[in-house]
């Protein structure tokens, strides 16, 4: 399995770390809702088909990443940067693909 | 027909014309008291204990393909209880006491071999957790033994107990009575005593769809029409998302991930027992027809392929040679990939419901074989009763509610690291 990080392209999965689903999403801290956040931490839809999770490009340029994968065949069709300053890198990486 | 050496002379003696199948290919019933879906070990060993110990015998169990076609026929064969937490070695405690007289209960011989498990250290540290976790057993009447060097060399000479060693072996624990099991056997000898008495092996039987009756289960449609019953388990292991999301259960604390196994072309016996490499993670033991088994880690993300890819054997069998150098020449005979059920801890859950009428034994990680018996006894108790037998009372959904996760590996709730 290969997944095509944005940043450093395509690489071997070896090289990144797995960190779950990544529909999985954490309710505000101040949010006292106890079952929301046992959910976020134990309930998982498991699907057989379509999945977005999380990877690390740890032996790379450390970005966590959104990948969409089939469970089923492994066939991998969007690898995203996620976090606060994916938007900045997805224009600069965009500037830097112009330039090319 | 009960087998014994008496039958298999009578037999012979009339040119073994006489022998009836193991088991009954019957037409579904409209209904039964209760169905079990998935004819794995689990859902075998569950009918047969629903008939044998609760005196319940109109059951089916319901199997997508044949019988033990999943993971009880693709696994490594290793049977022990070499648990930390108090859940773990209660209930896998129970499994040895099954396993011991399984052979007998069955009337089939599923080939219990109690070699011994030995868990390999490589540090000091290592060492100092092995006598926790050895004490602990003692405290709850599991055999155990800490092994220094030499006596790790001397119980398996094949071992690279030398210095030089690129993972040098500082000793070990050993469980002297956990060892092996035939698997496709169990499987075998659980389906031919549950139909003997009088459970239908309803194969080839997929269920597509959960009946209900507001939100009460009262049964299950399969492609082969509807089948009721008033008690509805579910013991389908990689496929519990699958199966439960028909039932309209979304979300559980489960991740299916893929782990493989392997198997090594057959030599002279050299490994009298199961070793497990503890600077990474590999078990191996040898078959009695001489290939070695072997597996380590899953596959670490998500995935229902029930195929894998080379990055583990590459891991996998570099620390097979790490430990057993002469192991380096020989080849792959082949090897598989089943689907695991990884739970949010490590842990199964043999539960009631999370439906009313639904019953649930999932979460095995890929410790499930060892667990058939056990498994089967409190599912089955907790079936008839309605409620869990004191044993699996720790493995139920609720626990990751309420802060009691029964995490033995202390890694947190990611699935893909237990």
């Amino acid at each position: 399995m290969r997944l095509t990080c944005p940043y450093c392209g395509e690489r071997d999965h070896q090289e990144f770390t797995y960190r779950g689903d990544a529909s999985a999403t954490r309710p505000a801290i101040e949010s006292t809702a106890m079952d929301d956040h046992l959910a976020y931490v134990y309930d998982r839809k498991n699907p057989d088909g379509v999945h977005r999770e999380l990877w690390n490009h740890t032996s790379g340029c450390r970005m966590h990443l959104v990948v969409t994968r089939n469970t089923v065949t492994h066939e991998v069709t969007g690898c995203e940067p996620v976090g606060p300053w994916a938007k900045k890198l997805k224009a600069a990486s965009a500037r830097r693909g112009a330039k090319r | 027909m009960r087998y014994s050496a008496w039958a298999i002379l009578k037999n012979a003696l009339k040119g073994n014309k006489d022998w009836s199948p193991a088991w009954r290919k019957p037409e579904p019933k409209p209904a039964y008291d209760v169905i079990i879906v998935g004819g794995g070990g689990h859902g075998l060993s569950t009918a047969f204990y629903l008939a044998s110990v609760h005196g319940i015998t109109n059951v089916a169990v319901i199997e997508k393909g044949y019988l033990g076609s999943g993971n009880v026929g693709r696994n490594t064969t290793i049977v022990r209880s070499n648990y930390r937490l108090t859940p773990n070695s209660r209930f896998y405690e129970k499994s040895m006491e099954l396993w011991r007289e399984l052979s007998h209960t069955l009337n089939y011989n599923v080939m219990f071999s109690p070699r011994g498990v030995l868990n390999l250290a490589h540090t000091p540290g290592q060492m100092d957790t092995y006598a926790e976790r050895g004490n602990q057993m003692r405290l709850m009447g599991v055999k155990s033994e800490l092994l220094d060097r030499d006596q790790v060399g001397r119980l398996n000479p094949g071992l690279d107990v030398s210095g030089s060693a690129r993972f040098p072996i500082h000793g070990g624990l050993l469980q002297p009575d956990a060892g092996n099991a035939r698997h496709d056997a169990v499987a075998w000898g659980y389906a031919r005593a549950a139909d003997q008495l009088g459970v239908d092996l309803l194969e080839n039987t997929e269920v597509t769809g959960f009946l209900k009756e507001g939100d009460r289960i009262v049964g299950v449609e399969t492609n082969r029409g509807e089948i009721r019953a008033s008690k509805t388990g579910v013991a389908v292991a990689g496929n519990t998302s699958r199966v439960m999301k028909m039932a309209g259960v979304e979300n559980l604390p489960i991740e299916s991930t893929v782990l493989q196994a392997f198997v090594s072309e057959s030599i002279k016996p050299i490994i009298p027992n199961v070793v497990t490499f503890g600077a990474g993670h590999l078990y191996v033991s040898q078959s009695d027809k001489g290939g070695l088994v072997f597996g380590g880690n899953i596959d670490y993300y998500n995935s229902y392929a029930q195929r894998g890819n080379l990055p583990v054997w590459e891991e996998v069998t570099s620390e097979l040679v790490s430990m057993f150098p002469n192991f380096a020449r020989l080849r792959l005979l082949r090897s598989w990939g089943g689907v695991m059920d990884m739970s949010m801890d490590g842990s199964p859950i043999i539960t009631t419901g999370p439906l009313d009428g639904m019953y649930l034994n999932a979460g095995w990680c890929y410790g499930g074989f060892k667990a058939t018996p056990a498994s089967g006894w409190c599912f089955a108790h907790t079936i008839a009763n309605d409620k869990p037998h004191d044993i699996n009372a720790a493995f139920t959904l609720e626990r990751f509610k309420d802060g009691n996760p029964i995490d033995e590996l202390g890694a947190g709730p990611t699935p893909w690291y237990h």
